[in-house]
């Protein structure tokens, strides 16, 4: 019983990485149909930022962190004004096609100014070692990263639901000719929703070298289950991405854990079968 | 009294709290050119897409002859010589006209799935389709690239399109839509000098138009059908005036 | 060959005309031969070369013309390198048939899947191709007593082909043989894009929703290009099996598959020429740098897809058909 409550928490855990950095695509892909395959090497930007703040400056990780975020959110709001907003029109192969240009271009710079090995992050001593509750171990980084991911969904959900600017995403998500007809600046709402998406990627990035590490290869490597997330939570779905990032970090913990020999087999396995079940994803409405 | 050889049967549809097709009933018999007018939003192209099948309705059924159509792919209906055309052109911007209609009555044929021999040895299917562009103005456009030609030409090689499908029935969402007055009138002869064994229903909100070419008329509101009949019947109907010069919230 | 030909005066010459063989062409099979010639310590790079061409030539006629985006194109390649490794292991070593199985193996696992492909659009067809290729690629890795894993599969061994032409050190016999199947399964697609069928893919890659109105079964199209065109992926995989006398990981992972879209994507898809343009510059311009660090190889690659997907839509060979079709407009 003690193995299993303990797998279970840390693929929450691991989930909780996922829904970080997979929330922000789900909504921009929710409201513009842009596949931005490059949404994985804005995350490996924050965790690049951090490290350098951290390692080279001197920087406390609380600190670096918020920078991760900035970082990322300003990078991509850049690049969405200058390149992604030519090709909104244009169908998913170019998107695609950008997007993994960009990504490619990413991994080549990561390579070229940090190397190809792994960076080493040194988190505050009292975000690690692990705690005993109850008869399981805990890992106090994990705990942080559950807290960290549930305060993030909750504040989303807050923002969508209450606020003058979630109820304008809403629309677009939802009928974007009927949020313009309503004199939604769509264009404006979707450059802001793509920095913030950006943003808690880049977050999630940063949180995700001490779990996972940190390499040029983080770019595409994570991508796959990024996208796993957001297709089979559902497009522009923030409570179907958290249960899809939650669902996805188990079954991937969970099957290392009890059938390593099968490695990401069941992952890919797993959204195949649900997405002939329901191509709009768990949450999806369309 | 024949079968027709359209006709639905309570045929419902709604979208959430939106109805858009509400026990539609009709019977269309065969050659008559019906028209098919109404405000906008009143359900004239859903019912269109029901028929075709590119949407499924709740409930009720749709015949085909004497064959029930309603769970059938929309190919399949083309197929079985229901077809239609699109309000907002929809044809094959790279292709040159005489491919677009080419490939139509290759589908038409059964010869599409061909792979191993060339196209060159389809002579009498291009020379179909050269015929029909022909037959609408189109024949001296045929080699040009659909996107090169113009707005007019385009909504032409619609009809085109679908005439090489060789259909019984003949749906059309306002053909002339966005066509100038003087050039859709030209449109509309080239759709009366079709053949009397298509029966056509065409959506159309030019009233002149209407009752030149329709031999008869259903006039839908808010998803429903609010009454058929002649053009005379249609004209001297006071729920037709009132549909049209006082908005749909009355009925 | 979609430059339309203003003489064409009956349909039926029209369409003889854009099936009809062009000196260019004719020129292009003819420059193959070259390298025998020109650049005989290079022939193991013209066999890649030929290889790789027979690879994006299998992607261009799901995605140039059927518009058909795939993402997952390397498993059917792995799947056929890895069909025509165990079969020369564990049947016998005879080239074409080891070939012709690769095909068959590779064409067996797409037809499978074709149905998954054949019906969805957008990104959940992007995501399924994605997944299919991953879930190979994990196959692949776990069923090791068979594969070899990540040690790669060893002891592959050919006889020589039709029992006379030895693989030899240099690539004499490699590159011929690979030649001369990219040529005829290139005469075999070219037959294809003119034959109605090629017309019905046209027809799905420019308005696929238009597709079902004019009568025709869109899916069971895609069903069958996808099926010809890992056939013809499992072929170019069992080339590279059979000329390298070994099969890795490498031959069914992402980066094969993301490689293959953007050498068709930069030489043109939608043209025969596209991916095989592509694929000789793409692996010359490797070859050329293949002293540095891999993960740099990425930099001008990405800049190359932001550049055509911005600058140059429809590659290399679409800008040409641009140019040539304005020259034509006013001729100066």
């Amino acid at each position: 019983m003690g193995p299993l409550i303990g797998v279970l928490f840390d693929g929450f855990a691991y989930g909780m990485l996922l829904f970080l950095l997979s929330v922000g695509l789900s909504v921009t892909l929710g409201m513009m149909n842009f596949v931005n395959l490059a949404h994985c090497a804005f995350a490996m930007l924050g965790g690049y930022v951090t490290v350098t703040l951290m390692n080279v400056l001197g920087w406390p990780f609380f600190a670096a962190i918020p920078m991760a975020f900035v970082a990322a959110a300003a990078v991509s709001v850049v690049l969405e004004r200058v390149l992604y907003r030519r090709l909104y029109q244009a169908g998913e192969l170019d998107h695609v096609l950008l997007t993994i240009g960009l990504a490619f271009i990413s991994v080549a710079m990561a390579a070229y100014i940090f190397g190809t090995l792994q960076q080493p992050i040194q988190t505050p001593s009292f975000l690690r070692g692990s705690i005993y509750v109850a008869g399981i171990t805990i890992g106090i980084y994990r705990a942080f990263l559950v807290i960290i991911g549930l305060l993030v969904a909750a504040l989303l959900v807050l923002t969508l639901e209450y606020t003058r600017f979630g109820a304008k995403v809403r629309a677009a998500v939802d009928n974007q000719r009927m949020a313009r007809g309503l004199g939604i600046n769509v264009d404006a709402t979707f450059a802001i929703t793509f920095a913030l998406g950006s943003g808690l990627a880049g977050l999630g990035g940063a949180l995700a070298i001490e779990i996972v590490g940190l390499d040029p290869s983080f770019a595409f490597l994570y991508l796959v289950y990024v996208l796993i997330v957001v297709s089979v939570g559902g497009l522009g779905s923030i409570w179907g991405s958290f249960v899809a990032a939650a669902l996805i970090g188990i079954s991937d913990v969970a099957g290392k854990y009890y059938v390593p020999e099968l490695g990401a087999f069941l992952i890919y396995l797993v959204m195949i079968v649900l997405l002939m079940w329901r191509p709009q994803g768990l949450f999806g409405k369309r | 009294m024949t079968t027709p050889v359209l006709s639905t049967h309570k045929l419902n549809k709604s979208f959430g709290q939106l109805v858009v097709a509400r026990d539609i009933e009709i019977a269309l018999p065969r050659g008559v050119r019906y028209a098919l007018i109404g405000p906008n939003g009143a359900g004239k192209t859903t019912l269109i897409n029901l028929m075709t099948g590119m949407l499924r309705p709740d409930t009720g059924s749709i015949m085909l002859g004497e064959e029930d159509i309603t769970k059938l792919e929309p190919q399949a209906r083309v197929k079985r010589g229901l077809v239609r055309t699109f309000q907002i052109n929809s044809l094959f911007p790279d292709l040159s006209a005489l491919e677009s209609v080419t490939l139509a009555v290759l589908e038409r044929r059964g010869d599409a799935p061909v792979w191993w021999r060339q196209l060159p040895s389809y002579g009498e299917a291009a020379d179909e389709a050269y015929g029909i562009l022909k037959s609408l103005s189109l024949g001296d456009h045929a080699y040009r690239t659909t996107r090169e030609l113009a707005y007019g030409q385009q909504r032409l090689l619609e009809i085109a399109l679908s005439l090489a499908t060789r259909p019984h029935v003949l749906l059309l969402d306002e053909p002339a839509a966005g066509v100038p007055k003087e050039e859709s009138e030209g449109l509309f002869a080239a759709i009366a000098g079709l053949s009397d064994d298509i029966t056509i229903l065409f959506i159309e909100h030019d009233m002149d138009v209407v009752f030149r070419f329709a031999s008869r008329i259903i006039v839908m509101v808010s998803g429903g059908i609010l009454l058929e009949g002649t053009p005379q019947e249609i004209a001297s109907d006071p729920r037709v005036r009132e549909v049209y010069l006082g908005g749909a919230n009355h009925g | 060959m979609n430059s339309v030909v203003a003489s064409a005066v009956t349909p039926h010459g029209y369409l003889q005309a854009q099936a009809r063989w062009s000196p260019l062409e004719i020129a292009f099979w003819l420059a193959a031969f070259l390298p025998f010639v020109l650049f005989p310590t290079y022939l193991s790079l013209a066999n890649q070369i030929a290889i790789t061409a027979l690879f994006a030539l299998s992607l261009d006629l799901i995605l140039g013309y059927a518009g058909i985006v795939s993402l997952g194109h390397a498993a059917f390649f792995g799947i056929g390198a890895y069909a025509a490794g165990i079969f020369s292991k564990y049947v016998w070593g005879e080239p074409i048939t080891g070939l012709v199985f690769a095909g068959l193996c590779a064409g067996l696992v797409g037809f499978a899947t074709s149905f998954i492909v054949a019906r969805f659009k957008h990104l959940t067809l992007i995501m399924m191709t994605l997944g299919i290729g991953f879930l190979v690629h994990e196959i692949a890795n776990a069923a090791h007593w068979l594969t070899g894993g990540s040690d790669g599969l060893q002891g592959v061994r050919l006889w020589p082909i039709f029992n006379y032409f030895n693989f030899d050190l240099w690539g004499y016999t490699a590159y011929s043989y690979a030649l001369a199947v990219l040529f005829i399964v290139f005469v075999l697609s070219r037959r294809l894009i003119n034959s109605p069928f090629g017309l019905a893919l046209r027809g799905i890659r420019e308005n696929s929703t238009r597709m079902p109105a004019i009568g025709a079964d869109s899916r069971a199209h895609i069903r069958k290009i996808y099926t010809i065109s890992t056939a013809i992926a499992g072929l170019a995989g069992g080339l590279l099996a059979q000329t390298t006398e070994t099969v890795s990981l490498g031959s069914i992972d992402f980066q094969r598959s993301a490689d293959v879209v953007v050498m068709l994507v930069l030489g043109g898809a939608g043209h025969l020429y596209g991916g095989i343009l592509g694929a000789i510059i793409f692996m010359v311009a490797r070859d050329q740098f293949s002293g540095i660090n891999p993960q740099f190889w990425y930099f001008p690659m990405g800049v190359l897809l932001v550049a055509v997907v911005m600058f140059l839509p429809g590659g290399i060979l679409g800008g040409l058909a641009r140019l040539t079709a304005r020259f034509r407009k006013n001729p100066s």
